[in-house]
């Protein structure tokens, strides 16, 4: 006992000092990753948003103007982009929230002992590469794949109908490709869920529709609002679900960026583009996370 | 929003039997809990209590038999057409609600009117008014606790469930909180069925006890009677401590028996006998017990030849272990009011009790 009283003094500042010394040695590898290859990159890019060509009109050579109207020229001359991929990303993330929450719903709660068999199911398309699970998409929904030509068949589409290089395609692989992004974070949320919160609710007059609407939904909107987050954000940036299963008139900022950066070597345009895109996805997550208001929740 | 129909009147389970797929929880279990009492089902874990309770708040459907309260079935009905709540184990609290929430949940599923005024008032008898704007995240164990009460009282069931209500606090609050729970039940006149494994629990606040085992009820009593009367082994060891040395019947003496336990001859009341057979297990509760010097004088049934083994001090006893010449190690408690005699271990000790304490059993009980 005596020993304790006399140690106590120092003891309480000791632990604390150690502990933030502590913490900074483990965020030291993910700053110096951030540092080198997110801020420096991010830098690199402001500065080559306000560039003008050089003078010598050759190409890729650009000279630092400050001209921040390259920034409302990018966003006039690619409005149109701009809003389709907005609408797209939000479409797919809709869509994905309407097949997710179920399957995680049943994985959750009703699955038993195949809950691990449907996990597995869920991650597997990770297994292969992005890259090719879109091309496969194309195959299968092209002009001589079997589903058009299945359709042909029984004629509930004209010869000449297509799948691919629609808008429709581009949404089905945006949905398709950002799915597991959706299911296991509402998953996760799901199956935190105290089973007897779910018992307390009908001991509590509520049925198996209201208990859902009080209880379920509300504990696993943290779920749901990290799906969408994960979704929407890589949706509306993405290309090469538009490259692969669209057509022009499908294309979103991506492409343009894409285009930009490696066909047309306007790097001023693309930079700004990119900034656009950053910033609008930003205040678009602050509203939505705001308005969700999931930082109340437990 | 579903009204439960106004149900009123004794809650009766008759023949239920609950059976999962490799054993038998509840077996063939008849039971009336009168309407306004405060009854507590008390027994070790699995012994089928808590399945018990889930039949009767309709969480769990029984394998056959009847539940019903008063006149009304509700052997199937959903546990949101029932009109009985429960205040679970882990309180079960919805952690996105306030406190004020939590308790008017019941009430707006209802569609009941003035629900301010109803939760103000529950959460005025549980005295944590103060906190109606708080999540239950910020709540300590005994206020979770108080909580998950206002939110079952509120709602006027016919029946409150409660299990293990106190099990997660210590034991000071849980102390407080069944006075608390006594007086609110008196108060509220709602039919309370409490399940426990603390038999101390159940005997401080249940009008009655039922002492179940093994799916079925053992003995069903007031907890006096429990303790002073049990009828099996199994009951006599549950509620308290006792003390069975076997014994023969050797004559029964107008109102009273005359038995022998290991050669030495006492008498009972004839009352106190619950055994069909001349064999017994003579049960005595350690606290019956008193300690003399050998040669003292004595009164009523008396064992002579013991030697103290063990003295613990307990506080308001000390608890003596006192070996007999059949090597039968006994339990004795001596309140600390300077009534025993200054024993040390290894003295020789005679002891005596008051006849119409004894309890016989039947030999061959478990």
């Amino acid at each position: 006992m005596a020993i304790a009283h006399v140690s106590a003094p120092d003891a309480p500042i000791a632990p604390e000092k150690k502990s933030k010394k502590f913490a900074y040695i483990l965020l030291a590898p993910g700053l110096l990753w951030l540092l080198i290859f997110f801020a420096f990159p991010l830098i690199n890019l402001a500065e080559t948003s306000t560039k003008t060509p050089a003078p010598t009109f050759e190409t890729g050579e650009f000279v630092q103007t400050f001209r921040f109207m390259n920034f409302l020229d990018a966003f006039v001359d690619n409005q149109e982009q701009f809003y389709r991929s907005f609408i797209y990303a939000l479409l797919a993330t809709l869509l994905a929230l309407a097949i997710a929450y179920p399957l995680a719903y049943a994985m959750a709660f009703r699955a038993g002992a195949w809950k691990n068999f449907l996990l597995i199911m869920v991650i597997a398309p990770f297994f292969t590469s992005f890259l090719l699970r879109t091309l496969a998409w194309k195959q299968i929904l092209g002009a001589e794949g079997p589903v058009v030509s299945t359709l042909q068949f029984i004629g509930l589409m004209s010869p000449d109908g297509t799948i691919t290089a629609t808008a429709f395609s581009v949404i089905m692989g945006l949905t398709y490709n950002f799915l597991p992004f959706m299911t296991l974070p509402i998953y996760a949320s799901l199956d935190r869920i105290d089973y007897r919160l779910l018992e307390a609710s009908g001991d509590l007059y509520a049925n198996g529709a209201t208990t859902f609407r009080r209880v379920t939904l509300p504990l696993s909107m943290p779920g749901v609002v990290a799906g969408t987050l994960l979704t929407f954000i890589p949706a509306s940036g993405d290309y090469i679900n538009a490259q692969l299963l669209g057509n022009p008139d499908n294309y979103m900022i991506g492409n343009v960026i894409n285009s930009r950066f490696f066909r047309v070597v306007d790097y001023p345009t693309a930079a700004s583009l990119s900034f656009l895109l950053m910033a609008t996805i930003l205040i678009v997550v602050v509203i939505y996370i705001r308005r969700a208001g999931t930082d109340e929740l437990v | 929003m579903s009204e439960p129909k106004k149900v009123q009147g004794d809650l009766v389970l008759s023949h239920i039997t609950k059976s999962f797929a490799d054993f038998t929880a509840v077996d063939d279990l008849s039971l009336t809990i009168p309407k306004g009492s405060f009854f507590a089902l008390l027994g070790p874990s699995g012994c089928g209590k808590t399945t018990t309770l889930r039949m009767i708040a309709g969480l769990e459907e029984p394998t056959s038999g009847k539940i019903s309260i008063g006149d009304t079935d509700i052997t199937y009905t959903k546990p949101y057409d029932r009109p009985v709540n429960t205040v679970f184990q882990s309180y079960a609290l919805f952690p996105h609600l306030t406190i004020f929430e939590n308790v008017a949940f019941g009430l707006r599923r209802r569609g009941i009117k003035d629900v301010d005024a109803a939760v103000e008032k529950v959460l005025g008898l549980v005295e944590l008014a103060h906190l109606k704007n708080r999540k239950p995240g910020q709540l300590s164990g005994g206020q979770q606790q108080r909580i998950a009460l206002a939110r079952a009282v509120v709602n006027r069931p016919a029946l409150l469930l409660l299990d293990e209500p106190l099990g997660a606090l210590d034991l000071k609050l849980r102390r407080q909180m069944q006075i608390e729970l006594k007086w609110i039940q008196t108060e509220v006149g709602i039919t309370f069925v409490h399940v426990t494994h603390d038999q101390e629990e159940a005997m401080t606040m249940a009008d009655t006890v039922a002492v179940m085992n093994n799916g079925k009820i053992e003995q069903l009593g007031s907890p006096a009677d429990l303790y002073e009367s049990p009828k099996t082994v199994f009951v006599a060891n549950f509620l308290g401590q006792s003390n069975f040395i076997d014994g023969v019947v050797e004559s029964t003496d107008g109102s009273n028996v005359v038995a022998n336990i290991q050669g030495t001859r006492i008498t009972f009341p004839k009352s106190r006998k619950n055994a069909s057979g001349s064999a017994l297990k003579v049960g005595i509760r350690p606290e019956k017990f008193r300690l003399h010097d050998p040669g003292d004088n004595t009164h009523g049934n008396v064992l002579a030849g013991g030697k103290i083994t063990d003295i613990s001090f307990t506080g308001v006893s000390t608890q003596y272990l006192v070996e007999m010449p059949w090597k039968q190690e006994l339990v004795v408690f001596e309140q600390n009011d300077g009534g025993a005699p200054d024993l040390v271990k290894g003295d020789p000790v005679t002891l005596s009790w008051e006849p119409q304490f004894t309890f016989a059993l039947d030999g061959a009980s478990k």
